[in-house]
């Protein structure tokens, strides 16, 4: 299958030529393919938020090519300006760039600048509304009167409106309780499997990831060592422990398990997996 | 963009020019602000400047970080070196294209006036670059600390300068952030008439006021809660004391400044 998305070779370096250069992508080969659920993971610092910062034409590249549907997003204006619309980009904490008097306008800010007509304005509102999990009187309030989580939402809905065929979300979850993180992650795969939308989700939280992904991409040190299905990637234990890094604590368990002698398979890594592994290992016995 | 702001930053460092009393060094850029401004011939700059590009070469801070900084004074550069070029008419006229004459004595008041300048920055950027800004903000409010007996709040006025300061990388970068969120919802910044740019400003400008906000308040709380209530008794974490370096250097300045009057005053060089 052809990627979606792709990155060749991409280098990015801050601060050129003063003592705080510094080296943010190395030679990153990175592919999102159609409809896929991706996660990224890596410790701070290591260049997550760099990286998904290129893939809608934020962020110029410093040497490296970053392809949508096979072309380079900096080939001509019209592409670029095509890629910020065609990939949404959700940043970490988005709830602080609000600034509509109401949730409704905020929301349409990012169609408005698409040049829609009103209707179809009116329509992905209350679309991008009801897949973050807003009700319909929320989106009269003012957008300052919400709670953290709710405003959270509405800067969800405000890049959802846009219709992207690709979402980008930076630590969607991060400083949520349990709740209104199961609940937000609902929500995205609401959205996923609605619409077919590519989902890539940046994250530390390896529980989080394990339950959604297909696919994940581990970030270390401006670089990509490994990437793979949960199973494939969940089975460096050692590696993914030497870049500050831990599996979910299921698959833990099982490693110690394994290690305690009993024939379990190691790389379990959700609930329903490891109740089944326990009971086929009861029934041998 | 905004991250080519490099006015007032600091760079760590270990040598002997960062590990001055902050004092020590905002004195020796009054003294050196002082000679710069009563050197008066070819001799006085030279000595002026032979100190600055030692106390450069001591910093480490490189030539090229120091040139950067100059570029947003270039405009007045070249409108000071042209204005003393043409404007002065003494000596020996060397170039005459109709109305413009360029002069020997037009020539040596352009090239002073525009090394004055490039000279005054360099010297205070080594003051910036060298001196983290809460070491400054201490020295100054032990400089002005005198005026105190004249009821100006010296300390709360430090104080505030040392938080505002702490802040503007925060908010640049902050600004920066708000404006990337932006143009991911297609917000265009930079084309249009002046009225859709003043209007392109308002959902920037909306959430960086609300955190500004946010955040002065949550510092404030954060004060109170380490029971902050003004200078009053208040004791140092960092207490500044005069090293036998911080003397010798303020010696040299003082003796730059008296070389350079003794200089203008008998020999007007
Ligand atoms: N605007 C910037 N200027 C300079 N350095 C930056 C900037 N943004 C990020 N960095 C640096 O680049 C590295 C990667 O940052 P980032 O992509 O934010 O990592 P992550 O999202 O994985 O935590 C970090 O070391 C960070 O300090
Ligand atoms: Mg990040």
């Amino acid at each position: 299958m052809e990627p979606i998305l792709e990155t060749k070779k991409l280098c990015c370096t801050y601060s050129v030529g003063t003592p705080f250069e510094h080296r943010a992508l190395i030679d990153v080969d990175f592919r999102a393919y159609p409809g896929e659920y991706l996660g990224i993971i890596g410790h701070t610092g290591s260049g997550k938020s760099t990286l998904i910062q290129h893939l809608n034409a934020l962020l110029k590249p410093s040497s490296g090519q970053v392809l949508l549907h096979g072309e380079d997003i900096w080939a001509n204006a019209k592409a670029t300006r095509m890629a910020r619309f065609k990939v949404g980009l959700v940043f970490q904490y988005p709830e602080y760039q609000l600034f509509e008097e109401t949730v409704y306008k905020d929301i349409a800010f990012g169609p408005k600048n698409m040049r829609l007509d009103a209707r179809e304005i009116d329509r992905r509102v209350h679309e991008a509304a009801y897949f973050a999990g807003l009700t319909d009187d929320q989106l009269q309030k003012s957008p300052f009167e919400l709670s953290g989580g709710q405003k959270r939402r509405v800067a969800i809905a405000g890049v959802i409106a846009m219709g992207p065929e690709v979402l980008i979300l930076d630590e969607p979850t991060a400083g949520l309780d349990p709740v209104g993180r199961e609940s937000i992650l609902r929500n995205i795969r609401q959205f996923h499997d609605a619409k077919n939308a590519t989902i890539i989700i940046v994250s530390h939280s390896m529980e989080d990831m394990a339950r959604v992904a297909d696919r994940i991409v581990v970030m270390n040190d401006a670089r990509i060592p490994l990437q793979g299905t949960p199973r494939e990637v969940f089975s460096h234990a050692e590696e993914l422990r030497a870049m500050g890094l831990s599996v979910p604590q299921i698959t833990q368990i099982f490693h110690r398990l394994r290690a305690l002698g009993l024939g379990v398979d190691e790389s379990v890594y959700t609930l329903k997996e490891a109740k089944e592994a326990l009971l086929a290992l009861k029934r041998r016995d | 963009m905004l991250k080519d702001i490099t006015l007032g930053q600091f760079f760590p460092g270990t040598s002997l020019v960062h590990r001055l009393d902050p004092r020590t060094k905002l004195l020796c850029v009054v003294l050196y602000i002082a000679a710069l401004f009563t050197a008066a011939g070819w001799v006085s700059y030279a000595v002026v400047f032979a100190l600055l590009a030692v106390a450069v070469g001591i910093s480490r801070i490189g030539v090229k970080a120091l040139l950067r900084g100059m570029k947003p004074v270039v405009v007045i550069l070249v409108f000071t070196g042209a204005l003393n070029l043409f404007y002065t008419q003494t000596g020996t006229e060397l170039v005459h294209l109709g109305f413009l004459h360029i002069t020997t004595g037009g020539l040596e008041r352009a090239f002073f006036m525009v090394t004055r300048i490039l000279m005054l920055i360099s010297g205070t950027f080594l003051l910036t670059y060298t001196t983290s800004p809460i070491a400054l903000t201490d020295g100054l409010e032990h400089l002005l600390g005198p005026l105190k007996l004249l009821k100006v709040p010296v300390h709360d006025l430090a104080m505030m300068m040392s938080i505002a300061l702490r802040f503007i990388p925060t908010l640049i970068e902050e600004t920066d952030k708000i404006m990337s969120a932006q143009k991911a919802r297609g917000a265009d910044f930079e084309g249009g008439s002046l009225l859709d740019k003043a209007r392109a400003m308002v959902p920037l400008m909306v959430p960086l006021f609300v955190s500004a906000f946010r955040r002065a308040d949550e510092l404030a709380t954060a004060m109170e809660c380490r029971c902050y209530h003004g200078g009053e008794g208040r004791t140092r974490l960092k207490q500044l004391r005069f090293q036998a370096a911080d003397w010798a250097v303020l010696a040299l300045f003082v003796a730059l400044l008296a070389l350079i009057v003794v200089l203008k005053l008998r020999f007007r060089v």
